[in-house]
């Protein structure tokens, strides 16, 4: 059928069977791997007949908090991706010295800090933000799901398919060589005429789909469900940075998704908004990518700042100091991060006064959040503080975090930018904020919330390990990065000349080995975590002595969250209730109406997956047929009438006794 | 999509302690309909003043399709949006605040930014890039 090469280029593109790199034995032994792996996986789960569990209780989903479960997952999973990109880079580095080219021919490096760069932000930071803000905040609140469930499931698997297109650009064909915002014009088609930038365009869009989703998700949740008696200035802290976090993604995200889709068109169809000629300009990409962009990391790192919040007043046994100033820095934060974004090209020509005023406004925003670590101090003051590993990774970020924010000081005054734009200094002051600040908030709520999530705590001993692997491995591997961009070395560099500055790769190098065996630490605690689990078990709900709603709810949480909804007068609802004496309703339980699972939010993720798949390669037929398909399965989804269900009063009692005889039995 | 879940008996906002007019202000076919012929209007004023080239300048017709434009959508948030002040306790009106105060800060922002560039990146003439500061 497709000897005919018109029928063939419609159906197959500009795919071939060049586009597998059979030549570049990494990438092949990659596969290799990558592909027994994968067999393993699905001969276990064959073995054990899980198939039918994974998608029943697990794929179609629309629980919270097996969603918020897969999204830490999903992050987990591309964290292992990301960090094997970065340490080929450290060791490239390390060694690709006059003579010497290293192992990585550049073409080959250019792929991997774009893919690190993507990966990290979009395929870790992210799914590991929206996991946690998806599993806490409607138990925060006392909600028994968030307000659009069915959407909830549809915007996870849109992230996991963007992942997976981005996986995909490893054996089929590449990625792009760009860096990670994929500036024209040397992103345009006439400098990059291959497919990277294409997988670069789609996987992002198909992800920033389900980001903005989820998004308007939980901005609905916090402000519609929250239970009686919860005004907004009594909302836990995390509840209040998630709200702050998703109002940035509402307003940022059509911004990304438009100046992508500009990009594309420049690419496919001809137009010229980016290019060099026909009144196109590049700088106006720029400009339109970091107004999403710089609002961008602080969606990162307020969700981070809620969890150090929570975890220090519970590891202190203190109501939070200065809650009301948490909140106004928070939003002050939301608002100024909106003010900032010319300070990541303060060396593209802008005159003193566009560069006066983003330098101001930028030194201005670190007030807030100075505000915070100050809020976090005056709490640990005077209390009793316990040092659980989430209290270990909120100081360890303090110490790491406070480097990171006086270097971003630093960088925000445009004289010095001109001396430190685009060199290894600012690659190691943004490392150190999103390591030290999101990366090290994640863990920290990763390790509180766990017990609540799986019912048993995480290994302490691990947890130590992964914590000091990490940190000292930190310090290793992007000090020396300060000292060689303070020296001049510029980012993205695969070789380099001068034999003296070799010392200091070579220390980034180890401080990478560091963190590898940081994670592989990390992992091993969730493997003997699990193995260990009965001695770990949390029978009573609230292993830490918590403060908020959620430790008042059985740990792993019964599908419906909360058989009553409770009523709050205070901001740490539960230390309320536990110092009222507050006594667990033991009858009168009634049916419960929960929505129900479906599979259409995958089938609505895989078939943009396919379409975008075949627009990156070309296929023009395969991606009108996905696309069509696309929208037949939105409409008959549209007739699914048949979307919530009640669990019976019987079944809610059969739990809630359960767990009265667990409390029991343990007292 | 699904409609908000509302799953228990009690779920209203913790601040939101409001009667029956508390959601979105519904409308009237009176409501529709002139908002229907506003639309009309709107568009079609735009069209006739490109069709038979009513100002001299361009850029005036520009300004001007732009301050339809803006009327327009003032018109689809009341009548077809259905907002005011007092829809969904007020959150709607914030929402909206926050918006135009977003929207005005990429749009100024980037003409004054993009202003600069062209004015410091594209000298007019070879001296005034000699003589470039």
């Amino acid at each position: 059928m497709l000897d005919h090469p018109e029928l063939k280029r419609l159906v197959l593109g500009r795919l071939t069977w060049d586009a597998i790199p059979f030549h570049e034995p990494i990438l092949l032994w990659t596969f290799v791997a990558v592909a027994l792996g994968a067999a393993g996986v699905v001969a276990a789960v064959t073995y054990y007949r899980l198939w039918g569990v994974l998608w029943r209780d697990w794929i179609t989903s629309i629980d919270h908090k097996k969603i918020g479960i897969m999204y830490v997952i999903l992050g987990l999973v591309m964290l292992l991706r990301g960090f094997s990109d970065a340490i080929m880079m450290r060791a490239q580095q390390a060694i690709s010295f006059g003579h010497s080219m290293g192992y990585l021919p550049p073409h080959h490096y250019d792929q991997i800090f774009t893919a690190h760069g993507v990966i990290m932000i979009f395929f870790v930071a992210m799914p590991l933000v929206t996991g946690l803000m998806n599993f806490i905040v409607p138990l925060q609140i006392g909600a028994r799901d968030v307000a659009f469930p069915f959407l909830n499931n549809f915007s996870f698997w849109m992230t996991t398919f963007g992942a997976a297109l981005v996986m995909m650009s490893l054996f089929v064909g590449e990625f792009a060589r760009t860096g990670w915002l994929a500036y024209p014009p040397l992103s345009g088609i006439a400098s990059s005429p291959d497919v990277g930038v294409d997988y670069y365009i789609w996987s992002l869009q198909i992800a920033g789909v389900g980001t903005l989703l989820s998004g308007i998700n939980l901005i609905a949740t916090i402000v519609k469900m929250r239970a009686p008696g919860m005004t907004l200035m009594k909302m836990p802290v995390f509840t209040w940075t998630a709200l702050c976090t998703n109002v940035l993604i509402v307003a940022a995200f059509p911004v990304l998704t438009a100046v992508l889709a500009l990009l594309a068109l420049d690419r496919y169809v001809g137009t010229s908004f980016f290019t060099n000629d026909f009144g196109g300009n590049p700088m106006m990409y720029v400009n339109l990518i970091w107004i999403w962009g710089h609002p961008e990391v602080y969606i990162l790192i307020l969700p981070a700042f809620g969890v150090f919040s929570e975890v220090v007043a519970t590891f202190s046994g203190k109501r939070l100091f200065g809650y009301a100033s948490m909140v106004y820095a928070t939003v002050v934060i939301t608002i100024l991060s909106y003010l900032v974004w010319l300070h990541h090209f303060f060396t593209m020509g802008s005159g003193a006064s566009v560069n006066s005023f983003f330098g101001i406004t930028t030194m201005i925003i670190s007030i807030p959040t100075g505000a915070k670590m100050f809020n976090w101090l005056f709490t640990m003051y005077r209390g009793r503080i316990r040092f659980e590993l989430p209290m270990m990774w909120t100081i360890g970020f303090m110490f790491t975090f406070m480097i990171g924010g006086m270097t971003g000081v630093l960088l925000a005054v445009p004289p010095a930018d001109f001396a430190l734009h685009n060199s290894l200094f600012l690659v190691a002051h943004f490392h150190n904020v999103i390591i030290g600040g999101v990366l090290f908030g994640m863990l920290a709520g990763i390790t509180y919330w766990f017990p609540k999530a799986f019912g048993y705590r995480l290994d302490p001993f691990w947890g130590k390990c992964s914590f000091w692997f990490w940190i000292t491995g930190f310090w290793f591997a992007f000090m020396p990065l300060y000292v060689l961009g303070l020296m001049g070395v510029t980012r993205r560099l695969s070789h380099f000349e001068d034999p003296s500055l070799q010392i200091w790769f070579q220390i980034a190098a180890f401080g990478a080995v560091l963190i590898l065996l940081g994670i592989l630490s990390f992992i091993v605690q969730l493997v003997v975590s699990f193995r260990r689990r009965e001695s770990l078990r949390d029978t009573t709900g609230d292993p830490w002595d918590g403060r908020t709603l959620e430790w008042s709810t059985s740990s792993p949480p019964p599908a419906y969250n909360f058989a009553f909804t409770p009523r709050i007068h205070d901001t740490d609802t539960w230390a309320d209730m536990k110092r009222q004496r507050y006594i667990r309703p033991q009858d009168g339980f009634n049916a419960i109406h929960m929505p129900k699972n479906t599979g259409a939010g995958f089938v609505l993720a895989a078939l943009s997956a396919v379409c975008a798949f075949a627009l990156i390669w070309q296929m023009w037929l395969p991606a009108g047929i996905a696309f069509v398909a696309l929208l037949s399965a939105i409409i008959v989804h549209t007739f699914n009438y048949d979307r919530d269900f009640h669990i019976p009063a019987d079944e809610v009692v059969r739990v809630e006794n359960a767990r009265t005889h667990l409390l029991a039995a343990h007292v | 999509m699904t409609p908000p879940y509302t799953g228990t008996p009690v779920h209203t906002g913790g601040d939101a302690e409001h009667g029956p007019e508390a959601g979105a202000a519904h409308s009237s076919l009176k409501g529709y309909v002139t908002g229907f012929v506003l639309s009309v209007v709107l568009t079609a004023v735009p069209f006739w003043l490109v069709m038979s080239k009513a100002f001299d300048k361009s850029s005036t017709t520009a300004v001007v399709i732009l301050g339809f434009a803006a009327v327009q959508i003032v018109v689809h948030m009341i009548y077809f949006l259905h907002m005011n002040t007092k829809s969904e306790g007020g959150w709607s009106l914030l929402a909206l605040i926050f918006t135009v105060m977003i929207v005005v800060i990429a749009l100024s922002g980037s003409l004054w930014v993009m202003y600069h560039l062209n004015h410091n990146m594209m000298p007019a003439s070879m001296h005034d890039m000699r003589n470039m500061p």
